[in-house]
């Protein structure tokens, strides 16, 4: 669990480059920091591990004020993500992954087989990449080795800065999901800062958005497209927000939610873990009046209408 | 340092002929190295293999030291009897001016970044257009900054010249040495000092009026 | 392709074939005689000469790289220009200069010679230095202190290693150019192989001046060779890429 609790950063005395910023993270949950370049999300980040000083405030990392632990230690034990990568050229990718874990004066053995274990759980052959160094990799392969360092000494914090932001939007999406399924088994408690709406609404499980400084809103994805608390906050995701938010729900909420009507006529057969922004697409394209919704074992279970996706995300929209 | 001064003010008229000789030892190297240089390392952006090899060849002359190279080339040049005096000197100053001026003009032209090139074509320059509009102006501070290097180098190397008999400022620190004159000495070292400084800071902005606004190039 | 690799080629051997002329020419001539007559003679200019650029060097590399250091130090970056500036300046001093103006103020010997000698080549090491650490991505660093390096860990597993290529090359341009100085030497009475050299202009000696000339050349190029070699072996694979469009600038 990460808190904020009143946190303030104030440059030669006059501007509040962040402004009074209070919330709780949960264990577990990835909270996406998001706003326009300037907001203060990444100095917010950056004070985290210290590596910017807090002026007023505290941070409370499981109870424990950052500001009472040792710098070197408080860093060691938090996993530091950075848009380039930060992979040190002069070492191999080995060296780079276990690079904290030697700070903290394993034995070699233990590195080791950290480093196979990570590189298994990020999806790369250890052997392949071991004695290799970062400029043979490509882009997406060395941000994931960036990430593998960062989890290296296992720490239960990890904060991101824009780890995607320099792929392309094929590679990044992929990353995107890749790194989703590794958080449902490592359970990290992580700070992830975004500029793009989209990215924190795949990512995260809260999203804080930012402006000069100041929180403006902090709530699950669902909830800021549904009901941005202000002006900058609705602008800010974009007036396209309802369509957004329909890619957070699939076929199978709508069904739990809506009875669907009896199949009348045969038509196109979706699953249940289409997304509902998938699902208006296909209504668009293609032109059905209604949609065959069918189960795991491809029985047709009803239809859906481009009616019910409407009056599914009104009701939603007014119990978030 | 008071000595030297008084030298220089009784010496005047000798000081800056040694002076002048010592600007056209290495001015007219440097006419000659840039005439040889600049094609060369425009030629080398069209044959790697070759560019390569010649590279080396000017990185291996550049580690001759000075006085060794007038050593080896004494014996040489005896043999059509101008082993001693301008000659040599001049040779040795092209020779060594040779490897900044042909690195910088052949990394210059190299470094035009390609979608410049292929800009210029699209929008419809000729060859002749494009040279003269775009690669030209993008590459000439670089090649200046080899010319720069160059003729500070060749400045110090011709003082050592001034032991062969090529004339020039090195020839009141040659004198000062054997005449156990030290304000001779001074003057032709702080001369010589001088004159490299001055070149380099004239030169230095030359290049930098040469390169175009809105680059900014630290070769 | 096959023309242009042939050019290649052919310029190559007649490079060889220049130097390969010119050794057989002198050796007919009988040019490198004093090598092999006064034999203890040329041994002990040449133990000198190899003194003199050894002493000065290792003294301008162990006062230059720490003066990088510090002066790339966050609480010492004020000097950093002026000491740049001064180095930039400092070079463009020709070597002959700095000797003469050491020897009329600190007399004649060797202990002057090296100390011309260090002067001359801290300026390429210290610049170097300087130049290499600025080159170092701040995101490395960043990542470094982020992960929990320490400030000395930072500098001796990140900052150096990262720019070890250029602080190689100018130890290894202080070296060859010190090699050259060093046969300057000889005019404040430092002694080496200028000696041979400096003999054979006043006598207008062949010989002696070939027998200076050449192994002064063959030294310059021996540690030339020999450091490109330690830079192959000290600087990580990981950054020859980098290291190899870097030397082009």
């Amino acid at each position: 669990m990460i808190e904020f609790k009143n946190v303030t950063k104030t440059y030669d005395g006059k501007v509040n480059a962040v402004d009074d910023v209070s919330f709780t993270v949960p264990q577990g949950n990835i909270a996406v920091f998001l706003g326009p370049s300037g907001c203060g999300k990444t100095t917010l980040l950056r004070m985290v591990n210290r590596l910017v000083p807090i002026t007023k405030g505290e941070i409370f990392i499981d109870g424990e004020n950052t500001n009472s632990l040792n710098e070197i230690q408080l860093r060691r034990n938090i996993g530091y993500v950075i848009q380039s990568n930060g992979l040190f050229p002069n070492m191999t990718i080995e060296d780079n992954v276990t690079v904290v874990p030697k700070l903290l004066g394993w034995d070699k053995e233990k590195m080791r087989s950290r480093f196979f274990e990570l590189m298994d759980l990020i999806g790369l052959k250890p052997d392949d990449f071991r004695k290799r160094y970062p400029h043979e990799l490509s882009g997406g392969q060395q941000q994931r080795i960036g990430i593998a360092r960062a989890m290296a000494a296992d720490p239960p914090v990890m904060l991101m800065d824009e780890p995607f932001g320099a792929l392309d939007p094929i590679i990044r999406s992929h990353l995107q999901k890749e790194f989703l399924q590794i958080q449902k088994e490592v359970q990290k408690t992580i700070l992830f800062v975004s500029h793009d709406i989209d990215e924190a609404i795949t990512m995260g499980d809260q999203v804080a958005i930012f402006k000069d400084g100041r929180l403006m809103q902090y709530d699950a994805p669902d909830d800021i497209l549904a009901n941005p608390a202000n002006e900058f906050v609705s602008t800010f995701v974009g007036a396209d927000r309802a369509i957004k938010s329909l890619g957070l729900h699939t076929v199978a909420d709508l069904v739990n939610q809506l009875k669907v009507t009896p199949v009348a006529a045969d038509s196109k057969q979706i699953s249940l873990k289409t997304d509902l922004r998938q699902i208006l697409s296909i209504f668009f394209n293609e032109g059905y009046e209604e949609l065959v919704v069918v189960d795991e074992e491809k029985k047709p279970m009803g239809s859906i209408t481009i009616q019910d996706v409407q009056k599914y995300l009104h009701q939603t929209n007014q119990s978030a | 340092m008071n000595g030297a001064f008084q030298y220089f003010m009784n010496n005047q008229d000798e000081v800056l002929a040694l002076t002048l000789q010592h600007i056209q030892l290495v001015g007219l190297a440097t006419v000659i190295a840039i005439l040889i240089g600049v094609p060369i390392g425009i030629y080398l952006t069209t044959n790697d293999a070759v560019a390569d090899v010649v590279l080396q060849i000017a990185a291996i002359i550049m580690t001759i030291p000075s006085i060794a190279l007038f050593g080896l080339m004494i014996p040489v040049l005896s043999v059509i009897n101008q082993g001693i005096g301008f000659l040599p000197a001049l040779i040795a100053l092209i020779l060594y001016s040779q490897l900044p001026i042909i690195r910088n003009t052949y990394v210059a032209v190299q470094n035009v970044d390609p979608n410049m090139r292929d800009a210029a074509k699209g929008i419809g320059m000729s060859s002749w257009e494009r040279i003269r509009m775009v690669e030209i102006p993008i590459a000439l501070p670089v090649i200046m900054a080899g010319v720069r290097n160059a003729v500070v180098l060749s400045i110090g190397i011709g003082a050592i010249a001034a032991f062969i008999g090529a004339g020039g400022l090195g020839v009141l620190i040659d004198q000062g040495i054997s005449r156990y004159n030290r304000d001779m000495i001074v003057v032709g070292a702080v001369g010589v000092s001088l004159l490299a400084i001055i070149a380099d800071t004239v030169l230095g902005i030359l290049q930098r009026v040469l390169t175009p606004k809105g680059m900014n190039i630290n070769a | 392709m096959t023309n242009k690799r042939k050019a290649s080629t052919f310029i190559r051997y007649f490079f060889y074939g220049i130097v390969l002329v010119f050794f057989l020419w002198a050796f007919i001539q009988g040019y490198f005689s004093l090598i092999f007559e006064q034999t203890d003679e040329f041994l002990r200019l040449l133990r000198q000469h190899v003194l003199l650029v050894l002493v000065s060097s290792l003294l301008a590399v162990g006062i230059a790289i720490p003066a990088g250091i510090l002066v790339t130090r966050p609480a010492f970056r004020k000097l950093e220009w002026p000491v740049l500036n001064l180095a930039n300046l400092g070079q463009t001093i020709p070597s002959i200069a700095i000797l003469a103006l050491v020897m009329t103020y600190l007399g004649i010997g060797f202990y002057s010679a090296v100390f011309a000698l260090f002067v001359f080549s801290i300026l390429p090491v210290l610049r170097n230095t300087v130049a290499g650490l600025n080159s170092v991505d701040p995101a490395l660093k960043d990542a470094a202190k982020g992960m929990g390096f320490t400030p000395s860990q930072i500098l001796f597993k990140v900052e150096m290693p990262n720019a070890a290529y250029p602080i190689m090359a100018g130890i290894r341009t202080a070296m060859v150019m010190n090699v050259g100085s060093a046969a300057l030497a000889y005019l404040v009475g430092g002694g080496g192989l200028g000696d041979f050299i400096f003999t054979g202009i006043v006598m207008q000696s062949q010989e002696y001046l070939i027998s200076g000339a050449v192994p002064v050349t063959l030294l310059a190029i021996c540690i030339d060779f020999f450091l490109r070699f330690i830079e192959k072996i000290t600087v990580s694979k990981g950054l020859r890429r980098s290291a190899e469009t870097a030397e082009a600038s």
